[in-house]
């Protein structure tokens, strides 16, 4: 898997700043976020790891703008712009930053084929059926599901599933792409083999990615750095970067250095009351 | 409904038509046949109880006026369920956009449901005049409930991710109605479509009863009331035939209606 020199100026820097995130439950405040501060560096490759319940998503949505923080900035911007008024709880975008998001489950329309469905971003943007489903053609052909355009989503595997979700995503062009446990629900062999592809994509593509995950390995396989969380409300117990080398393989997964890795998230979580 | 694993093909769901229609027209035959007999052994008297045949003669004696009697219900019922199709879906577009607004009117479209249309139909022959459109409201006021509240309940129990996912990229209200949520609620439309589609029926002849006498243009409704009062009971008979054929026809022409739309994607017409 040649990763080269990827180009990464595609991506774009988040800034989280002292962000809190409490929610109205049934017997009260229900405490997300308190106080997370995290600069993701343009075109990186984030893990984002903690036990459930302990805010995970919150933060996601957050960064994707789909919720608001009850205090603090997060601020998605290119590198190379710095300006930009911030305000409290917003999310606040320069012009050119596209986000994408993947769900623990695929999402797909089930009455849509595979073909529309990748295409749906752009048809949302206005874009003309033409060259939307060119568009569609050369992301599905990139997570290998090209025979598989004129079926609909009842008649895949989750595994093509997710890879439809992924070619939607990806047919935007992201600067950011946020990935919420994408591959949870596969198998250990189809998982791995997702894995691969979204190294791959990201080292071509260069977006910076976001990745929750529940999986010690698989976020230390696939990030060059983790972020690990406690229990709600979550804060941030280990910032790593990892060391591990740039270009992976499946057979990094068998290497002590993988394992030392993978021996100090454990033991963050587990220090952080996981 | 049930999910089967195997690939059907045309000779086994031919096999599971036989398997579903032998049951209950053994079961007809038997009851026509316990009749007949029970009608004429006991002397039963025919304003009382007709025997099925009959009714079987009434029914090709006066074929002429049964047809013309149920074309004209059907056409009352058609555009009754028309009008809740329309207005009904409609109506619950308009309460999907907020809960407050649902709140306020959502206990009225309940009031629809539960008024008595036998009650209510003298207002609308006043307001509509006797004859078709007087029973073509009937039919709408009858059947538009089921439609609001199923249309209402698939809008809502859209996945919430799929709305982040829409509102991630982008899409405007109308967008978001057309491309997410009504393909999304088709299956409980059509579930209530269903339901409308039999009580249109049942409203149009209730209606007619009540509404129905305009000139030269009887439905069964007014057909059942004749036959009532000249004591012909077997042609009553016939005329509730009719009017539970029609009820039948509309329901399967919508439910098949319904598959079609839903085939390729939705569990419940698969298998
Ligand atoms: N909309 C909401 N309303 C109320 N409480 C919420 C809401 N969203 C999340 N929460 C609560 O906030 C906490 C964090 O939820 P979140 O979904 O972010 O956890 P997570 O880390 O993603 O968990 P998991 O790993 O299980 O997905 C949970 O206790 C949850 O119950
Ligand atoms: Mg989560």
């Amino acid at each position: 898997m040649g990763e080269a020199s990827p180009s990464r100026e595609r991506g774009v820097r988040v800034q989280i700043a002292g962000v809190r995130r409490t929610f109205e439950g049934e017997g009260g405040e229900v405490p997300a976020l308190a106080g997370i501060d995290l600069d993701i560096a343009a075109g990186s490759f984030v893990a984002l790891l903690g036990p459930s319940g302990c805010g995970k998503s919150t933060l996601l949505r957050l960064i994707a703008g789909l919720d608001r923080a009850d205090a603090g900035t997060i601020r998605v911007s290119p590198e190379a712009d710095a300006g930009g008024a911030t305000f409290a709880g917003g999310v606040v975008r320069s012009a050119a930053t596209s986000t994408a998001f993947v769900f623990q489950d695929a999402h797909l329309l089930p009455w849509r084929s595979v073909l529309d469905n990748t295409a749906l971003p752009l048809e949302l943007a206005g874009v003309d059926a033409a060259t939307r489903h060119a568009a569609a053609r050369e992301e599905l052909s990139r997570v290998g599901l090209s025979d598989a355009e004129a079926r609909t989503p009842a008649e895949l595997s989750g595994g093509m599933r997710m890879r439809v979700s992924l070619a939607r995503a990806l047919i935007t062009r992201p600067r950011l792409l946020l990935l919420d446990e994408p591959f949870a629900a596969l198998d250990e062999l189809t998982r791995g083999r997702l894995d691969d592809q979204l190294r791959a994509l990201w080292a071509e593509l260069g977006m910076t990615v976001i990745f929750v995950t529940h999986s010690i390995t698989e976020a230390a396989y696939l990030a060059e750095r983790a972020v690990v969380l406690t229990p709600r409300p979550a804060r941030i117990v280990l910032d790593r970067t990892l060391d591990l080398p740039t270009a992976r393989a499946a057979t990094i997964r068998l290497t002590p250095e993988l394992g030392r890795e993978v021996q100090v998230l454990q033991e963050a979580l587990e220090r952080g009351g996981a | 409904m049930v999910a089967s694993t195997r690939v059907p093909s045309s000779r086994t769901s031919q096999r599971h038509l036989v398997g579903v229609a032998a049951p209950p027209l053994v079961a007809l035959v038997a009851l026509l046949a316990g009749w007949e007999l029970m009608t004429r052994a006991l002397g039963v008297p025919a304003f009382l109880l007709p025997p099925p045949s009959a009714i079987a003669r009434a029914g090709v004696t006066d074929a002429a006026g049964l047809a013309m009697a149920t074309l004209i219900t059907a056409e009352a019922a058609v555009a009754g369920f028309a009008l809740s199709t329309l207005l009904g879906v409609l109506a619950a577009v308009l309460l999907a956009t907020s809960r407050p607004l649902e709140r306020a009117l959502y206990p009225y479209a309940v009031l629809l449901q539960t008024v008595p249309i036998v009650a209510i139909a003298p207002l609308l022959v006043l307001w509509f005049g006797p004859g078709g459109r007087a029973v073509t409201v009937s039919a709408f006021i009858v059947s538009v409930f089921p439609v609001i509240a199923n249309t209402l309940a698939g809008i809502r129990s859209v996945e919430p991710s799929l709305r982040d996912l829409f509102r991630l990229y982008g899409a405007g209200r109308l967008a978001t109605l057309v491309k997410l949520e009504l393909p999304a609620a088709l299956p409980s439309i059509v579930t209530g479509l269903r339901v409308a589609a039999g009580l249109a029926v049942i409203g149009a002849i209730v209606g007619e009863f009540v509404a129905g006498f305009s000139e030269g243009a009887a439905g069964l409704g007014i057909l059942v009331l004749s036959a009532y009062r000249q004591l012909r009971t077997d042609l009553l008979f016939a005329a509730v035939l009719c009017a539970a054929a029609l009820g039948l026809t509309l329901f399967g022409a919508v439910s098949l209606t319904g598959r079609r739309l839903l085939r390729r994607w939705h569990p419940s017409a698969r298998g």
